[in-house]
């Protein structure tokens, strides 16, 4: 399968067609998606017409976008007007929002195709997308494992070669921990790069959009496509800067690299090979590597698991059953809304937004909510610190190439430490990214994590790019 | 306690001001009273799943007016989510201001010259509206309730009070007087009936002396200044009597019952909501730098203590009782200007303030409206005489429904002129022949029957007369 560049130039050349590129990709879903369930919503219509205007934007010499013809995976918690946008929740089964996400918006402006909305776990809170009401996705490189999550459908649908490009959101490492499971590129830019108006929230402070893509040089396309200021989004910050994208081979020669142990140490001996081999080829590079310890990052999972939990409590709670989505009727208002509640929402949800209840009751507040925010404050001041000698950190992404599925089910403190490497960039809003790099002793992909410091995609691709070019051949297939 | 303690009310105001904004708080929808349910709503005002509020510069704007008023220290300030379920709230959360309010640490003063503190004025949104629908219309029997999101995101300011006042008739003056400050500031247009004022109430009372405070009540559902007053009435007595009688108050939040006339119990203490507070993280601080604050306070006009002040300047620099009330429905109405304007074009500012509190209060709008010229020559034609006070009354009321003109062209148009001084001396001659018995008394020193003469001569010239003519006519007549 050719990359979202090569496409995008060839639709833009005349020497492929949208629809000709769009019918491979539902030919692909209709062939393979039976066993993946990587979609929840594959818009075909929508596709093929979306695909002959942009063919007949060519045709009239008119510039049809960077993405033109190029199909996107959308998770489902971005609004797209009209068609079902569910959460992977039965809660909103059968709502179709009024309005379109500003990412949508803006892909369909760049003469993008979007092919279908992908499984997640039920509003992004899980990290295997078996907490999805409409049942598991499965890894493409290997169907008894999980892809990852909560975007574990757009990591798949990537992976699986349906679309060279995805969307997904990541909170506490929701599209790199599945990128890394799935063997592509995930990242999660700078908080307020990318619009959150019409990602439906999880928690607010920590959401970001991202994106997913076969190699890094597609997930720069993508992000500089997505990433704008949206009046919609009061957290959205006015900077213009340059693209990410760049003429292949970008140098990492002098470029500072921490390796960072707490972000290395309790993975899998295969993972922490691995990245010490990233780490080596950087040198071999010309990149100045050494390592740097930030232990403060080892708290970072406790205040994420309050923060979180305690914003989707109050972001959740517009699911009541009055003026959208489900409604189990009972005898009066508040019953109604305990019952829709009771029936909507799944086991994972339940268990967060009590967690946040309680972590901002009153009496409690200062212990945990307050407590965990002053972590998070002390996070940025470790990244801080970290960022006056080295310009980058390395680690891992996950501390696991992709389990069984049912593995971890029954076990959330299991299932939450899969977000420990990934955490700390959302608590502090930097970019961060994950690639491919070899295989684990199962044969299955093992991803490592670039951090930067806020606002520096542009060198966070820039050692994305070089650790991509010393990668060995991907295993698996796909 | 012995039956002879004297008892102090003691009294707090919580006043929500709906702002007259165009749009909403936090999105673009528009902010109308009256409109068809749902129909100035979108995906933020409805707290569709993705939608996101972005803050209301005019409604900060506002808000920075009413502190300004306030004496309220303006400060950096940021929301918060206030999280309770109920259908009427779209996101089952409330974006207000919690504990960094816009404005703070202020005061309004009383036109009789008290102080009451103003703890805090703050920027929130409003609620959508519920109507319940069933035999009664009342909730506990309704069938189903119908929601209009029309006011879900309104912009409102909490006005909180300390609790300063000590009688009804003093909570009323502070929420008349503040009534007319948020008009004055363009924040609000003051309709209580249409809800764009609400009030709550904090009530206690303590032993007359006693520095602490006894255990307060909140009463709800207080949409005139007729219903504020009677309401703190009833709840201090009930009080009063509860303690009298060994008992205590129970703190909790109370229902105003307009018809009954009493307050019921809505919920206690216990029942109430744990709401969660914690920082709106879909948006930034609110911090309104000195420049912004500084525009806003050069763009505000005078307070209604400042316009009554020019009025009572106007006059002398001192007022009867009666030209102090009417200079209270003067500046409450906003006519004050007009009188200003008469004035400065030579008319008698008595008179001028008389016509505008008498007479054009009562013509609504369409008073307002009155051009000044207009209000200016009339007042002038009936203090030089050329009008009588019922002739000018008259014209004036038809001035306001031309919406303007010329009263003098007017008064001929409407065959009104005023007597000609031999008519008016031959109708008193006339009169006080029909009356010789009155006349006579008159003449030995009962100036009360000079009354009766104006009336009867009135009424033989069809009000044409001038009183005041009139009267000096009759002591003329007397030597």
């Amino acid at each position: 399968m050719s990359t979202a560049r090569e496409m995008a130039a060839a639709v833009r050349a005349g020497e492929r067609t949208a629809r000709e590129i769009t019918e491979g990709a539902l030919a692909a879903v209709a062939a393979r998606d039976g066993e993946v369930h990587a979609f929840l919503t594959v818009l075909a219509d929508e596709a093929l017409a979306q695909a002959d205007a942009v063919d007949a934007a060519v045709a009239q010499g008119r510039d049809p976008g960077p993405l033109a013809g190029v199909p996107v995976a959308l998770k489902d918690n971005l609004c797209t007007r009209g068609i079902p946008t569910t959460c992977g929740s039965r809660i909103l089964e059968g709502w179709r929002p009024p309005y379109d996400a500003t990412v949508v918006r803006l892909l369909r402006d760049a003469g993008a195709i979007a092919l279908g909305k992908t499984n997640m776990d039920e509003f992004a809170m899980g990290s295997s997308t078996e907490n999805s009401a409409y049942g598991p996705t499965r890894n493409p490189h290997c169907l008894g494992r999980v892809p990852g999550g909560s975007s574990g459908g757009s990591a798949a649908a990537v992976a699986a070669g349906f679309a060279p490009l995805g969307l997904g959101s990541d909170t506490g490492g929701s599209i790199r921990q599945p990128a890394a499971l799935c063997g592509v590129v995930g990242m999660k830019p700078t908080y307020g790069r990318v619009s959150r108006y019409g990602l439906v929230a999880f928690a607010s402070s920590l959401d970001q959009i991202g994106p997913f893509a076969a190699d890094v040089d597609d997930a720069a396309l993508l992000f500089d496509v997505i990433a704008a200021h949206d009046p919609c989004d009061t957290t959205s910050l006015r900077i213009e800067s340059p693209p990410t994208v760049r003429p292949s081979g970008s140098g990492v020669e002098g470029v500072r690299v921490g390796l960072c142990p707490d972000l290395i140490e309790g993975c899998a001996p295969d993972v922490v090979a691995r990245v010490h081999e990233a780490a080596e080829a950087l040198a071999a590079a010309g990149a100045k590597v050494e390592e740097i310890r930030v232990p403060e990052f080892g708290y970072g999972l406790s205040a994420y698991y309050l923060i979180a939990p305690a914003e989707a409590s109050s972001n959740l709670a517009r699911y009541d059953g009055v003026r959208y989505g489900l409604r189990v009727d009972a005898e009066d208002a508040g019953a109604m809304n305990t019952a829709t509640r009771t029936a909507g929402f799944g086991a994972e949800v339940k268990r967060r937004i009590m967690l946040g209840t309680y972590a901002l009751s009153a009496g409690y507040y200062d212990a945990y909510y307050a407590q965990a925010q002053r972590v998070r404050t002390m996070v940025v001041q470790a990244f801080e610190r970290a960022y006056t000698s080295v310009d980058v950190l390395l680690g891992a992404t996950a501390p696991t190439t992709a389990f069984k599925l049912g593995d971890k089910v029954d076990d959330p403190m299991a299932m939450y430490m899969n977000d420990v490497c990934t955490i700390p960039s959302n608590l502090a809003g930097h970019p961060a990214l994950s690639l491919p790099f070899g295989t684990g002793d199962d044969g299955l992909p093992v991803g490592v994590q670039v951090l930067a410091p806020a606002l520096a995609e542009g060198l966070l691709f820039q050692v994305a790019r070089a650790v991509e070019a010393a990668a060995p051949e991907a295993g698996g297939s796909a | 306690m012995s039956e002879d303690v004297a008892w102090e009310t003691v009294i707090g105001l919580e006043v929500h001001c709906e702002l007259a904004t165009q749009t909403k708080l936090f999105c673009g929808c528009r902010n109308a009273f009256g409109e068809e349910p749902n129909t100035n709503i979108c995906p933020v005002c409805l707290g569709l799943p993705g939608s996101l509020p972005v803050l209301n510069a005019q409604a900060v704007e506002l808000a920075m007016r009413i502190g300004t008023a306030l004496h309220c220290e303006i400060r950096p300030s940021s929301f918060a989510r206030k999280n309770y379920f109920y259908p009427d709230q779209a996101k089952d959360y409330q974006i207000s201001q919690y504990d960094e309010p816009i404005n703070a640490s202020g005061s309004l003063e009383l036109p009789d010259g008290t102080t009451v503190g103003v703890t805090r004025a703050h920027l929130e949104e409003d609620t959508g509206k519920l109507t319940h629908v069933g035999a009664s219309g009342r909730i506990n029997s309704a069938h189903h309730a119908l929601v209009d999101y029309n006011r879900s995101g309104v912009p409102l300011v909490e006005i909180v009070s300390e609790p300063d006042m000590r009688s009804a008739a003093e909570a009323r003056a502070y929420a008349s007087e503040l009534r007319g400050i948020l008009v004055a500031t363009g924040a609000s247009d003051g309709r209580m009936e249409e809800g764009s004022m609400r009030i709550d109430a904090n009530i206690s009372v303590r032993p007359a002396g006693s520095d602490a405070f006894g255990t307060r009540c909140e009463i709800k559902n207080l949409n005139s200044l007729r219903s504020l007053g009677r309401a703190i009435e009833y709840e201090a007595a009930r009080q009063i009597t509860l303690i009298e009688a060994g008992n205590k108050v129970d703190q909790e939040t109370r229902h105003w019952d307009e018809a009954a006339g009493r307050t019921e119990s809505m919920r206690s203490k216990e029942e109430a909501n744990d709401y969660r507070y914690f920082p709106e993280p879909d948006l930034v601080p609110l911090v309104p730098d000195a420049a912004w604050q500084e525009r806003v306070r050069i763009a505000m006009g005078p307070m209604p203590a400042d316009r009554r002040a020019r009025l009572v300047d106007l006059l002398g620099g001192s007022v009867s009782g009666a030209q102090g009330d009417q200079i209270r429905v003067v500046v409450d109405l906003g006519l004050d200007t007009l009188v200003a304007a008469a004035v400065a074009a030579a008319a008698p500012a008595a008179l001028s303030l008389a016509r505008a509190a008498n007479e054009l209060a009562s013509e609504g709008d369409a008073g307002l409206a009155l051009p000044s010229e207009s209000f200016a020559a009339l007042v002038n034609m009936e203090a030089n005489g050329a009008l009588s006070a019922t002739q000018s009354k008259l014209v004036l009321h038809t001035l306001v429904e031309k919406g303007g003109g010329d009263p003098a062209e007017l008064a001929g148009a409407m065959g009104i002129e005023s007597l000609g001084a031999d008519t008016l001396t031959a109708a008193v001659a006339a009169s006080v022949q029909a009356q010789p018995e009155a006349w006579a008394r008159f003449v030995d020193g009962d100036d009360k029957l000079a009354g009766f003469f104006v009336k009867e001569v009135m009424e033989a010239t069809s009000g044409k007369a001038n009183g005041k003519e009139v009267m000096a006519e009759l002591r003329r007549l007397r030597g």
